[in-house]
């Protein structure tokens, strides 16, 4: 036995070590590592930005930055936080290596253009970044006219475009992986025995590659505006800024399941294999994948009820919106089935599950507030808005991007990570989360609006509670980078697969091949078979 | 059962010799790999349909708004070199069409002299669209603070300067504005700017496409393709062949906004 747990001999990260060997590669693993390293980067960077909005927030006064200076805080925290990690997280890192060891392939379908989309990647961040250091924007995320084509003093064009290049990254790995999934699948590998991960890569992916180009083009209609004096949003020549709001928002809103549908599949991965049970309603999770891309598209408006919109439309979009719920209720009830008389474990990668499974429920519940035409109006922009979001964005898709993480971090380092730490980093996430967010909920509720740097003293308690929970956060994200990177010299060696999961990318030695397997294995049973088949010999028969 | 199957065993499928120059480490065949570039291609230009729609959308929006000042401006372009541009394109899509089958029959020359011609058409294309574009900044119909739209069909204004009721004596061109020059100078920049725009980011396009071809045209001179691999040739010919398209609507919806009055 320990004979056999061994770091394999020849694998792809010991394809060559110089730099060139890892800038010119065609490796989708070696991609998604150099993905894994700029997005953790830019994560950090965003967790700054969160750090000093959250320090300013710890007193009602506006006594650690000026307002002007919060402004920037928070905008630099969204755009660095939405457009060069959330949007990247799971498909850029896990989606591309995983896709093809999943569907039993070398490779993307397109290697040249998976490397041309990590460097867009990086002239996007450059820009950003660049922006950043020279002085930041100040005009929140969303880039709402006419304020941003004509009112702020600050870098909106370097950011803008920084946008629009990243965005390319993003069109260019999704058309990838829908050609990948359509073309590159194993013999015998059909669509109702992809693994439902595939399956939610494979809507994540339809949205990236309709929904990006309208922000593209958004932006562009912004920086000609702004650069030339073109008038498309200027309400002085009759241009609409509520027009902006909607070509936004019909990419931004769908945006929001380029984070999420990955983070679900991710959770229907981790529920199957930790509860030892095929997983419950195989086709209605996968359907439910598409459901959401769909619904996605059609629920836009939801955030302009109060920019001026119809009453009519604003209902239609408020009935759509409720809509949306039924796809991820699907998901969250058959989960629970799984779990149910299965057998149930707690190893890290399932602790992120679990806590997914919470939060996304609570995220889409108040979403359901949000919703509703009344409510809305009481809510809007108040810190409501703010907890109901980061629920979704970080109690739904980093919670699955970290669980993911521990997943297949012994798949794609060969090795596995501290056992105890990990535990206490997922249960630090979790608690520090719940702290931070629920108390916005109520403060939101009571009346305090979003981007403001002070407050009402008799709302400091709440924010003192969220503050602190915040660094209990933020710690429990410090903590997996150092275990992470621990574990890659010290880590147990963890073996083909260490979690007994049923999927084809554990049928490979760890870390995989360059082309990830000797032989293209043919597959013959059906996905999760763990009721059956013991899990080794589920896929090769 | 067995377990095994060698990956080098299905180039067998392939139709003519097991291992053309061309086939990428990941395919097993040529065939699978050429539909995967097609369909990748197909699915980039869902995506740029995506990314002019943004630009049709306000269009339609600001169009059905102030109709009767795109109706104005739209007059002020030249039906001659639209229609000439609209003819050169069309022609270098046929152009294109011929070079594509060029390549798959294997025929060198004439791929390369198909490709050659569709560049010169495109670059015909573009020198006409300068001749345009100079137009309009001599006109100051550029818009941003040197616009000027000096129209002789818009209601004048009275002396007293009430420019918000259009006077009714107005009539004065074809058709019967309700536009004083004040409003037209506002909301023609609107029509401006989404032309600039749009036939901008079409003119970007061709010149893409020109690069591309221009790769293309090397390789093929080259003789890098043959019926079995011309995967290139037809991937920027549905390229070009969007471009053109694109123009299909763009002519229409700029330059004939109700020329028949």
């Amino acid at each position: 036995m320990l004979d056999k747990l061994r770091i394999p001999e020849r694998h792809y990260l010991h394809e060559g070590h110089s730099l060139r060997s890892w800038l010119l590669t065609k490796d989708h693993k070696r991609i998604a590592i150099m993905y894994l390293m700029s997005i953790s980067v830019m994560f950090f960077i965003g967790g700054l930005f969160a750090v000093g909005i959250r320090f300013e927030l710890a007193t009602p006064q506006g006594d650690f930055v000026t307002a002007d200076t919060y402004n920037k805080f928070f905008t630099m925290h969204g755009i660095i936080m939405v457009f060069f990690f959330l949007i990247p997280s799971i498909p850029a890192v896990l989606g591309n290596f995983l896709i093809p060891p999943m569907i039993g392939a070398r490779d993307l379908a397109f290697p040249r253009i998976n490397l041309l989309s990590l460097y867009i990647y990086w002239i996007g961040g450059i820009f950003t970044i660049y922006a950043m250091i020279t002085g930041g924007v100040d005009t929140g995320w969303t880039f709402y006219t006419p304020y941003s084509a004509a009112g702020s003093n600050s870098h909106v064009i370097p950011v803008a475009l920084g946008i629009f290049i990243a965005g390319f990254s993003s069109i260019l790995t999704g058309l990838n992986f829908i050609v990948t999934i359509h073309r590159m699948r194993a013999p015998g590998m059909t669509w109702f025995r992809l693994p439902l991960f595939v399956w939610a890569h494979y809507a994540t992916s339809l949205v990236q590659v309709l929904g990006t180009p309208v922000i593209a083009i958004t932006i562009v209609m912004l920086f000609v505006e702004r650069a030339f004096g073109f008038g498309i949003f200027d309400p002085a020549r009759g241009g609409d800024p509520v027009l902006f709001q909607h070509l936004f928002w019909f990419y931004s809103h769908p945006a929001v399941y380029i984070m999420i549908l990955p983070a679900l599949g991710v959770t229907s991965e981790l529920v199957s294999t930790f509860s030892k049970k095929t997983i419950f309603g195989y086709s209605f999770v996968a359907f439910s994948s598409l459901a959401i891309a769909i619904f996605g598209f059609i629920v836009w408006a939801h955030h302009m009820f109060v920019a001026g919109i119809s009453t009519y439309s604003a209902m239609v979009f408020s009935f759509l919106s409720f809509s949306v719920a039924i796809p991820s209720a699907v998901k969250v009830f058959n989960w629970t089935a799984t779990l149910y008389k299965g057998a149930v474990s707690f190893e890290t990668p399932m602790l992120y599950a679990y806590g997914f499974i919470g939060l996304f429920a609570i995220g889409g519940l108040t979403g359901l507030f949000l919703a509703t035409l009344g409510l809305d109006i009481h809510v809007h922009d108040t810190y409501f808005v703010v907890a109901h979001f980061h629920y979704i964005m970080v109690g739904g898709a980093i919670m699955g991007y970290l669980g993911g993480l521990h997943f297949w971090w012994p798949k794609i380092t060969g090795r596995m990570y501290n056992n105890f730490f990990s535990k206490v980093s997922a249960i630090m996430v979790f608690v520090g989360f719940n702290i931070t967010f629920f108390p916005q909920f109520v403060v939101g509720y009571l009346g305090m609006p979003r981007r403001y740097h002070s407050y009402p003293d008799e709302m400091q308690v709440l924010n003192v509670m969220s503050s602190a929970g915040a660094t209990v956060l933020g710690l429990g994200y410090v903590l997996p980078v150092i275990y992470f990177l621990l574990s890659l010299r010290r880590g147990r060696v963890a073996g083909p697969n260490p979690w007994g999961a049923s999927g084809l990318e554990w049928q490979t030695q760890s870390p995989p091949l360059t082309e990830n397997f000797v032989e293209i294995p043919i597959v013959t049973g059906e996905p999760y078979e763990y009721d059956h088949v013991p899990a080794k010999e589920s896929h090769l028969v | 059962m067995s377990n095994v199957v060698a990956h080098a065993g299905q180039h067998a499928d392939s139709p003519s010799r097991a291992h053309h120059r061309a086939l990428q480490h990941h395919f097993d065949t040529m065939p699978q790999q050429k539909e995967a570039a097609v369909i990748g291609m197909w699915v980039f230009l869902l995506t740029e349909i995506l990314f002019f729609g943004g630009l049709f959308v306000a269009y339609m929006i600001y169009r059905i708004w102030y109709f009767d000042a795109f109706a104005e401006a739209s007059r002020s372009l030249s039906l001659f070199w639209g229609g000439l541009n609209t003819a050169v394109l069309i022609g270098s899509s046929l152009t294109m069409a011929m070079a594509v089958r060029g390549a798959q029959t294997n025929k060198r020359k004439a791929t390369v002299n198909w490709l050659i011609l569709t560049m010169i058409l495109g670059c015909v294309f573009l020198g006409v669209k300068v001749i345009e574009y100079s137009d309009k900044f001599e006109h100051h119909h550029v818009p941003g603070p040197n616009f000027v739209w000096a129209s002789e069909h818009a209601a004048p204004v009275a002396e007293g300067g009430a420019e918000h009721t259009p006077a009714p004596e107005a009539a004065a061109g074809h058709r019967k504005l309700s536009l004083t020059p004040s409003q037209l100078q506002r909301t023609t920049q609107i029509y401006f700017s989404l032309y600039f725009t749009m036939t901008g980011l079409h003119a970007l396009h061709m010149i893409i496409g020109i690069g591309l071809m221009s790769v293309i045209t090397w390789m093929a001179w080259k003789g890098r393709f043959d019926e079995e691999y011309y995967t290139p040739v037809e991937l920027s010919g549905l390229y070009w062949h969007f471009v053109d398209i694109v123009w299909i609507f763009l002519f229409p919806l700029l330059y004939l906004v109700e020329r028949h009055t």
